[in-house]
């Protein structure tokens, strides 16, 4: 019955004047959620509110999944609008919506008219008075609250009469796209793809980069982190997905340096790795989803260890995240059951038995000279051959 | 040059089998079940399949029922007969070393209220007939026992259970898991005392989602699958037509050049297996000579990875299969490689290969010095 959405935006609403900026970001952001869905739709920017009008036949779940997925939204509100056939047409309207979205009348409600079209016979209070009787007359178990109402029933007069009273909850954040770009360190595991989705969420866009080590990783590996990475895709719409092949840089640290610092400078590798296709990619920092003491590799040391190998500022955005925090998040944003498939990533298939915990910086930097002759040609060399799959 | 030594997994289709597969599917395409012409026609096809395929077993015609393949007929054999006999008595004998499809269906029976007893197996993966007819109790009704294993490719001694199995208890069934030994050994299940054998199409160079389960005329198995009545009620669905001409034709092919074929298989294994042996630390299981399969080669390669060897081998488009799944996270350790002792450090160093008519000895060359080159370089990284 619904054939249009008020979509109700929280935060960008307090925005000065680069407010038409983020309502701008945001309306490009619907078009394209709704590229996905059956049917067609217009979107339109008026009066500081956007609507998205049905312009044909459309699947009512599908458009509401899909827009539950587009940052910036914080409310969605299903609609009924209806051309001005006069308000005894509109009472039967209203009674007719009533009856449909709420079988159980055993409810308050309140109507709230607004009258855009201010030549119209009846002023807002009026209408609500009409209405309201008019409910009151036809559903007698039905009764008016004005402070806590069951059903707040938003009836506007505007070139068309517009009808809603339920609100969905959006996803909240910021349009994609508003915030500048960041590389996401995606891991195939359940912490990277929420982190990358919780920046996402302020408005920022994703590259991400995956370090991929045949053959001791397997190509199914790497099909689960483009599963996950389509996942948050999503949420940011496409995701420029690098992958680096590590596996010669990987075996040189395992033979120049001590097993037990292995998986840290290996780490401090791939952030710089990561770093340079990031400026290369003009992203304005690196994500990762280390939480601290997590592992060995996220301890306070550790992180600091590899922290100071880059320049660009690393977002954590869970790094005061508990395991379980960041599960509920990963099956909310349904990256849970890829995540937990069983295949090694390239962190793991060196590991130490007791890998360094609190890792000494000087000691580290010591041994990466062993690395001096032959690191930097590998780097460049996996920078060069790296893969690059857009995932949409 | 691609090398394909995963056969066992599964098998390239041959030519003829494909072309007849596409045939029935897009120009005899009829409904067995119809009345007019075009479904005669397409029944056709489902008895010349059970004529060729009862001809190549020496039994009668209607003891070939049709199924999805051999995770069904061993699903059927077994739940079945459980089902039809459960009155009779609750007692069901298999070996540690089955496929899941017979393993995960006894664990299923057990939770029934069956009680299965496992005969164990020796370092080369047989079952020993004493302790077979140690275990044959008056309450038995069912004995399965896989004829070649898939992982180490043992074979057991059939036709010595079949006659045990009669001896000890003449109303017990005993059933043949034949999924690997199909095509490589002939099998002629009522000489052997075989009341009941699975078998899969995909693993003869046929299709895929098709084989059979041999019902001996008066073995009274329960069907699990209800509907329309399709084959004598015994397995309801429309008969996957396409699917059962390819089985009958794969069927066909494979026997007219059995004996040819399954020598130069054993001489191709013997070439893998000096080939490796060469190489150190590198053990076969099962066995090595004639006694086992001319198609499987299961080694374990002490120090590395089986994951990380198949993937190596990969790079090199030799495609094998990992002897038992295993990762850091999950490990999935083999039943038969526990059942067999395999060291425990051996357990996820085990890969697999596996031959069919299709191998040449070249690729075996080029397999083995692939691994000889591979293995030492393997072996200096590892996880300590």
């Amino acid at each position: 019955m619904f054939t249009a959405f008020l979509i109700k935006y929280a935060e960008i609403g307090v925005k000065g004047k680069n407010r038409y900026l983020f309502e701008n970001a945001l309306v490009q952001q619907i078009k394209y959620a709704l590229k996905k869905c059956e049917g067609e739709f217009a979107v339109r920017k008026t009066d500081g509110r956007i609507y998205v009008d049905a312009v044909s036949e459309f699947d009512y779940e599908e458009t509401v999944e899909h827009l539950q997925k587009v940052f910036g939204i914080s409310g969605i509100c299903p609609m009924v609008h209806v051309e001005d056939e006069g308000f005894e047409k509109l009472k039967e309207t209203i009674l007719g919506y009533i009856d449909a979205v709420y079988p159980d009348k055993n409810r308050s409600f309140k109507v709230a008219a607004r009258r855009a079209r201010k030549n119209y016979p009846l002023n807002s209070m009026e209408i609500n008075m009409e209405l309201g009787g008019v409910i009151l007359d036809a559903y007698p178990t039905m009764h008016v609250d004005v402070h806590k109402p069951d059903i707040l029933l938003h009836v506007e007069i505007r070139d068309k009469v517009y009808i809603y009273s339920k609100i969905i909850p959006g996803p909240g954040g910021m349009p994609v796209g508003t915030g500048g770009k960041a590389m996401l360190l995606l891991s195939g595991g359940i912490d990277s793809p929420v982190a990358g989705w919780m920046i996402a969420k302020r408005g920022v866009k994703i590259d991400a980069v995956y370090f991929h080590a045949p053959p001791y990783t397997s190509e199914r590996a790497k099909q689960k982190v483009v599963d996950l990475a389509a996942r948050v895709a999503a949420y940011t719409g496409p995701i420029y997905l690098h992958v680096i092949n590590f596996t010669d840089i990987q075996l040189y640290i395992y033979d120049k340096c001590p097993h037990d610092e292995l998986t840290i400078i290996m780490r401090r590798y791939m952030m710089r790795i990561a770093e340079r296709i990031a400026r290369d990619t003009q992203c304005l920092g690196l994500i990762t989803g280390e939480s601290i003491g997590q592992v060995a590799s996220q301890t306070m040391h550790s992180l600091m260890a590899t922290n100071e190998v880059c320049e660009l500022p690393v977002y954590r955005p869970l790094i005061g995240f508990d395991k379980m925090e960041i599960v509920d998040i990963s099956e909310k944003i349904d990256t849970y059951e890829t995540s937990i498939q069983p295949y090694e990533d390239c962190c793991t298939i060196f590991v130490a038995k007791h890998p360094v915990t609190k890792p000494n910086l000087k000691i580290i930097r010591r041994h990466e000279q062993n690395l001096e002759e032959k690191i930097e040609e590998l780097v460049q060399t996996a920078l060069d051959t790296e893969e690059l799959i857009i995932v949409k | 040059m691609e090398v394909y030594l995963d056969n066992s997994a599964t098998t390239r289709c041959y030519d003829e089998v494909a072309e007849l597969v596409y045939k029935v599917m897009c120009k005899d395409y009829g409904n067995p079940s119809s009345l007019h012409h075009k479904g005669v026609e397409a029944e056709q096809y489902l008895r010349y399949a059970r004529q060729t395929l009862a001809g190549l077993m020496k039994v009668n015609e209607k003891e070939i029922l049709f199924t999805s393949g051999g995770t069904e007929s061993d699903n059927i054999a077994l739940i079945g007969a459980a089902m039809a006999h459960y009155r009779r008595g609750r007692h069901l004998i298999t070996t540690r070393m089955e496929h899941p499809a017979v393993l995960q269906t006894m664990a299923y029976l057990e939770k029934q209220g069956f009680e299965v007893t496992y005969l164990p197996v020796d370092r080369l993966g047989r079952i020993s007939l004493e302790d077979l007819e140690r275990a044959i109790r008056q309450d038995t009704i069912l004995v399965s026992i896989m004829h070649v294993n898939n992982e180490i490719g043992s074979v057991q001694p059939i036709a010595e259970a079949g006659e045990l199995v009669k001896r000890c208890n003449a109303q017990t069934l005993f059933h043949v898991d034949a999924v690997q030994g199909f095509g490589k050994f002939r099998i002629y299940p009522s000489r052997m005392n075989i009341d009941l054998m699975s078998v899969s199409a995909h693993k003869i160079h046929g299709p895929k989602g098709v084989g059979f389960l041999y019902i001996r005329d008066g073995a009274r198995v329960n069907p699990i699958l209800y509907g329309g009545g399709q084959q004598k009620g015994m397995r309801s669905g429309t008969e996957n037509v396409p699917g059962i001409a390819g089985l009958a034709k794969a069927a066909e092919m494979v026997y007219a050049g059995l004996d040819r074929d399954v020598d130069r298989m054993y001489e191709l294994r013997r070439m893998l297996i000096e080939g490796v042996s060469r190489i150190e630390d590198v053990r076969v299981n099962g066995c090595p000579d004639r006694e086992g399969a001319p198609h499987i080669v299961s080694l374990s390669v002490r120090g590395v990875r089986s994951e990380v060897l198949l993937h190596a081998l990969e790079d090199k488009e030799i495609y094998v299969s990992a002897g038992s799944a295993c990762s850091s996270n999950k490990p999935q350790i083999s039943d038969t490689l526990k059942a067999i002792g395999v060291e425990r450090d051996l357990l996820s160093s085990t890969i697999r290969f596996s031959i069919s008519v299709f191998t040449t000895e070249e690729e075996i060359r080029y397999t083995i010095q692939a691994l000889e080159e591979m293995i030492p370089m393997l072996r200096k990284y590892s996880r300590h």
